[in-house]
């Protein structure tokens, strides 16, 4: 009886022993492709000397508590090591960036820093976000947790808790909600920055239609439900020769409070005669409603006859048919150009520090897909504390280095002008 | 030393062989515990058949006169009373703070979700919304109650009587190694995660029941809550109130079977031979003496898998899309339960001042619901038990 | 077959005076076929095109053939027989059905996943693309399900001790009331009252810990109910015979009954467990989910097997990774796995130690 037990607890310490030895945060061995940014190579390495040394020590697999941050560090200290070599993927994204994307976080004086840092918020900036933390984790052998997602109406909400350190945002703070900011902050202004711009695609599933042109009238007929099968009159005539089944429409919103269920009911608004409350939660009756982007573009391809509304990288994932929208001037494909010059047209509104955007819905310009939406990180711009270091380097890796690598993963660098404004903004937060 | 003790009080035993029934009631009535009794009862049984009258002697000192006795002082001496009352407050403490932690559940539901019932531009009852974060907030329970009654519904026609059927099987028809076996596996079906039974409802049942689905609202649909009056096509069918109903029925299964088949298995045997006995068929013989014996626990294992059914979070946050209207056309996608609404609804609260409050009072709804039903359900075994015994 | 519904009597093709006319014993077989192919005529004459629809028809054809065969043959009383034992065969094997569905399905979308890269490493880094795997998950669970199991197993065990021993009155009564009642409490539940006391208003971010005191809130009446009837089951004998040798009661319990019951109680111990090894919904409000190692439960965020599973379907965050579905049924997989190993460890405990007559 005693020998047995002293046998089991023997072979559960040895279990655990061999359960902590074998655990391995690094994952840049498996992995095909580097995903770190190659744009500044020569500099990465000079940035992170600790995380070479220590890339050797952690290569044992190091499973402690502390082993943590030095075992990312070593995903640093690997993909400099390899990243001369241009090993493809998102890596080589830099060549196709648009807009004036010149400064480099080096250039810009941002320097490395290490810590942890929570976020949550907008899903539209989900994939962009991920890729940031990763690439700068990497890059600095920082430990930034996990972006958290769940809509910009979490973003907003978890910051204003005080359960993050920055939110992401699809919206500029509202009225309503720079108080309890304010608070969070410690009575320092919560500001707005510009990080991603993104086109939100609306995208459908009818086989047999390949393209599809909208315009924002028929969308507001749509997803107020006055037109509901898809060879209504009002969507055949925008679509000579093309056969529309007569499936019933089904529309797909997003169930939890949203940045961009707020930009697409802006432009529906725009458009006019869209009676429905505007705002993060979608309020009009019918349709079903999907849980963040990914649900939404997941609900599109598994329903027949479905449409959403979903930013352009979750569409692009999926491999969701896009629809063309016609704002008066001709129907516009989604394309990188095309949303790009419409964001090239946002001015800013903000006050002081804030840098909220405006964009014009209603644009009639040529050539300009028109619903787009820019998602902000929100943050104290004072009265960070101990994490205003961080905060600063990350934010600003993003505002610059992280611009490239946006084309991949549907969304679009910022103007030139407001990156500017977006650095300055960054360097000032403490 | 317990070896000195067993010797001191084999000594005694051997010495004192007095045996006086009222004395030892009497003595039992001063520990007032179950054990004690149920050992004042066995030894006044065994005292009667005569040899064993020694050994209540011990017991009697025991209980009776630690000071009186001078050898007795070593056997239950003060230090043993001690430990005693700890042990005792150890174990009653436990219990005790069970019912802490039920009251505070109450308290804290109740004290938080106290900041929903104010500023809200809907009616927190009839309202078929859920934006408690928009100003003005702006939320109702009425949708989510009928979502969660519904597929709760659903679940209890669809799976209670499945599983009375299996409990009946494992009780009464398979033979009894098979049954055995058989019992074991339908339990490890109540061991899976409720996750994976999302999971497989989402990416496995949803997408083959279409065609189910679509049979029963273009044939059945003269019923009004099988019609879909939205789809156009097969393809349009899918996370409908009645995919997580089914879902839940999955679920609930083995929690009822367990429960019915124990009751079955309880049947006095000459309640059965008595009807074998009057040529009865075998459904005869359930239907006569199987069924009327263990209908309040049939009952009563319904109600736990209502209960379940109730308040199962996961598979139902992923089975089914969210749609916050009462929409009686249960093929139709789209509903919510109170469990999933907390779940999906709950990352985007924790800011505003009326999120967490609305989602603490749909948690606070859901508790007082699911404390009904399963009191209900205690009370029917209770009555029950007191019939039977 | 039912011994007297199937007649199974060696008289058949005479009926004999006493048990009057019966089926022959291959009807069933006859009215499984006939029920089948009159349900692939009616496929190919109206032209149905999913194979479920001919099946269940199938199905429904042989019920009433077979019990209309018996009603003219045998009478109502063994046609009602007939059918009920039928209904009664088909309800287990509708129950089968799904089992062997949900296991099947998720050990063949679950098991390419598996690798040994997948069980040592954590997701830290992974981002979008493939690769990275479940150990930190696997951390998290455990520690977290060990932390519950601290919690719960002897606030379980002592109740249960009370409930058994010493319970009497009202008190006990309450207590054994609550505890019934306690079972019913959705896990959701548990995990908003956590969130609320722990949580709210205390600025505390996310924790493992706190996850694991909503387990322990789950796992608690679980463990009494069990703990109870395995105390319940030690013969009274053993305690009497403790009694009568003047040892007090405290020590009878330690000494004599929780060693007689002890392969039951770890069985009841690890059933509970295996019950909260799975649960997810109380951890979506209070653990949060980190990519990498965090071997702390007391601090940070902390992944979990379920957790991990919700992350990588992009229901946490919104945003599913291409390699993510995956991914999540081999978690999904190792959660299954653990949990039935769990239960079947304990019920072959529990079927070695039973016969324990010392």
């Amino acid at each position: 009886m005693k020998i047995t037990r002293w046998a089991a607890t023997a072979a559960l310490a040895a279990g655990v022993l061999v359960l902590s030895a074998c655990g391995s945060d690094d994952n840049t061995a498996s992995s095909s492709s580097s995903s770190s940014s190659s744009s500044s190579s020569s500099s990465n390495s000079v940035a992170s000397p600790s995380a070479a040394t220590s890339s050797a020590a952690s290569d044992t697999g190091s499973a402690s508590g502390s082993g943590s941050s030095s075992a990312s560090a070593s995903g640093a200290g690997s993909s400099a090591a390899t990243s001369g070599a241009a090993s493809g993927g998102s890596g080589s994204s830099s060549a196709t960036s648009g807009g004036g994307s010149a400064t480099t976080f080096e250039g810009a004086g941002f320097t490395c820093a290490t810590g942890e840092l929570r976020s949550s918020g907008s899903t539209a900036q989900g994939k962009v976000i991920a890729q940031w933390i990763t690439d700068y984790n990497a890059k600095c052998g920082a430990s930034v947790n996990d972006y958290g997602g769940g809509g910009s109406g979490k973003g907003v909400s978890d910051f204003s808790a005080n359960q993050t350190d920055f939110g992401g945002s699809d919206s500029a703070l509202k009225d309503t909600e720079t108080a309890a900011a304010k608070q969070r902050c410690g009575g320092n202004d919560a500001i707005d920055l510009p990080m991603v711009t993104g086109p939100i695609a609306v995208a459908y599933n009818l086989s047999g239609v390949d393209t599809l042109v909208l315009t924002p009238k028929v969308l507001v007929g749509i997803f107020g439900g006055q037109i509901k099968t898809w060879n209504d009159p009002q969507i055949a005539a925008l679509n000579k020769g093309v056969t529309l089944p007569s499936d019933a429409i089904q529309t797909v919103h997003r169930s939890e409070d949203s940045g961009t269920t707020d930009n697409f009911t802006k432009y529906l608004t725009a458009a006019g005669g869209w009676t429905f409350e505007g705002g993060k939660a979608w309020t009009a009756p019918g349709g079903t409603g999907a849980q963040g982007s990914d649900g939404v573009a997941k609900a599109v391809q598994s329903t027949a006859g479905a449409i959403g509304y979903v930013e352009w990288g979750f569409a692009q994932s999926d491999k969701l048919p896009i629809a063309q929208i016609d704002n008066g001037a001709g129907a516009v494909e989604l394309t990188a150009e095309s949303a790009g010059k419409a964001v090239q047209a946002a001015k800013i509104v903000g006050t002081g520090k804030d840098l909220a955007l405006k964009l014009d819905y209603a644009t009639k310009e040529a050539g300009a897909y028109p619903i787009v939406l820019v998602t902000y990180e929100i943050v104290c711009s004072a009265g960070n504390g101990d994490k205003a270091a961080l905060l600063q380097s990350f934010l600003g890796y993003a505002a610059t280095d992280g611009q490239q690598s946006l084309a991949d993963l549907g969304a679009a660098p910022l103007p030139a002008s407001i990156q500017t404004k977006v650095v300055d903004a960054v360097k000032a937060l403490s | 030393m317990p070896e000195t003790w067993d010797r001191v009080a084999a000594d005694d035993r051997a010495a004192d062989p007095r045996t006086a029934e009222a004395e030892l009631l009497a003595e039992a009535g001063e520990h007032g515990t179950a054990a004690t009794e149920a050992l004042t009862g066995r030894l006044a049984g065994t005292a009667g058949s005569g040899a064993s009258g020694t050994v209540a002697a011990p017991t009697r000192r025991h209980g009776a006169a630690p000071a009186a006795a001078p050898h007795g002082v070593s056997i239950t001496g003060r230090s043993t009373r001690v430990g005693d009352r700890v042990f005792k407050g150890l174990a009653a403490g436990s219990g005790g703070l069970l019912l802490v932690v039920m009251a505070a559940i109450a308290v804290f539901l109740i004290w938080k979700a106290l900041p929903a019932f104010s500023g809200n531009s809907g009616n927190l009852i009839t309202t078929q919304a859920w934006r408690p974060q928009s100003s003005p907030p702006f939320f109702g329970i009425a949708a989510i109650l009928f979502g969660t009654v519904v597929s709760a519904l659903i679940a209890m026609l669809v799976g209670v009587p499945v599983a009375i059927g299996i409990a009946l099987f494992i009780a009464h028809y398979a033979r009894r190694r098979m049954a055995t076996v058989l019992g074991g596996i339908v339990d490890l079906l109540a061991a899976v995660p409720s996750l994976v039974f999302g999971m497989w409802g989402l990416y496995f049942l949803v997408p083959n029941t279409r065609g189910f689905q679509s049979w029963l609202s273009e044939y059945w649909g003269w019923l009004p809550f099988l019609k879909n009056t939205t789809a156009t096509s097969t393809a349009q069918y899918g996370q409908s109130l009645l995919m997580a109903g089914i879902v839940l029925a999955i679920m609930i299964v083995p929690t009822v079977s367990a429960v019915t088949r124990e009751v079955f298995l309880q049947v006095p045997g000459e309640t059965m031979d008595a009807a074998w006995a009057l040529g009865a068929t075998k459904w005869e013989m359930v239907r006569t003496a199987v069924l009327p014996f263990g209908r309040a626990g049939m009952i009563s294992a319904a109600m736990l898998g209502l209960g379940r059914a109730l308040g199962e979070t996961i598979a139902v946050a992923l089975v089914l899309n969210s749609g916050f209207v009462i929409n009686p056309h249960l093929t139709e996608p789209g509903g919510d339960t109170f469990a999933s609404t907390i779940a999906l609804k709950f990352g985007e609260a924790s800011g505003s001042p009326k999120g967490i409050p609305a989602l603490v009072f749909a948690g606070l709804c859901l508790f007082v619901i699911t404390l009904l039903v399963n009191s209900a359900a205690r009370m029917i075994i209770a009555r029950r038990r007191e019939f039977t015994a | 077959m039912t011994s007297l519904a199937a007649g199974s009597r060696p008289t058949r093709t005479q009926p004999s005076e006493l048990v009057g006319a019966r089926l022959p014993r291959w009807a069933p077989v006859a009215a499984a076929v006939a029920g089948v192919v009159l349900a692939l005529a009616l496929k190919a004459v109206l032209g149905w095109t999913g194979w479920l629809t001919a099946f269940f028809s199938a199905a429904l054809l042989f019920v009433v053939v077979l019990t209309g065969w018996s009603f003219r043959v045998e009478g109502r009383r063994r046609a009602k027989d007939r059918l009920a034992s039928t209904l009664i065969y088909s309800s287990f094997v509708a129950a089968l059905v799904p089992l062997v569905l949900i296991l099947g399905y998720i050990v063949v979308k679950g098991l390419p996943a598996f690798n040994a890269d997948f069980f040592t490493h954590s997701m830290n880094g992974v981002g979008s693309r493939a690769g990275g795997g479940l150990y930190a998950a696997f951390i998290g669970t455990l520690e977290q399900v060990a932390i519950a199991a601290i919690i719960a197993l002897p606030i379980g065990l002592f109740t249960a001790i009370y409930l058994v021993e010493y319970g009497k009155g009202g008190f006990a009564r309450a207590v054994t009331f609550f505890v019934d009642v306690m079972t019913g409490v959705p896990s959701i539940v548990a995990g908003l009252f956590v969130y609320t006391f722990l949580l709210l208003g205390t600025g505390l971010r996310p924790f493992g810990a706190a996850g694991s005191i909503a387990l322990a809130i789950l796992m608690l009446p679980v463990v009494v109910r069990s703990s109870e009837e395995m105390l319940k089951l030690v013969p009274r004998e053993l305690r009497d015979a403790s009694y009568a040798l003047g040892v007090p009661k405290w020590r009878t319990i330690v000494k004599v009954v929780l060693p007689t019951a002890l392969s039951g109680l770890i069985t009841s111990a690890l059933l509970a467990i295996a019950r909260v090894a799975g649960e997810t919904a109380p951890l979506i409000l209070l653990v949060g989910y980190a990519a990498k190692i965090n071997n702390n439960p007391f601090h940070g965020d902390q992944a979990t097997l379920p957790m991990f599973v919700w992350d990588q379907l992009g229901k946490r965050t919104g945003n599913a990774s291409d390699f993510g579905e995956a991914r999540a049924w081999g978690a999904a997989l190792t959660l299954v796995l653990l949990v039935l190993l769990l239960n079947v460890g304990a019920r072959l405990l529990a079927r070695l130690a039973r016969p324990k007559t010392r």
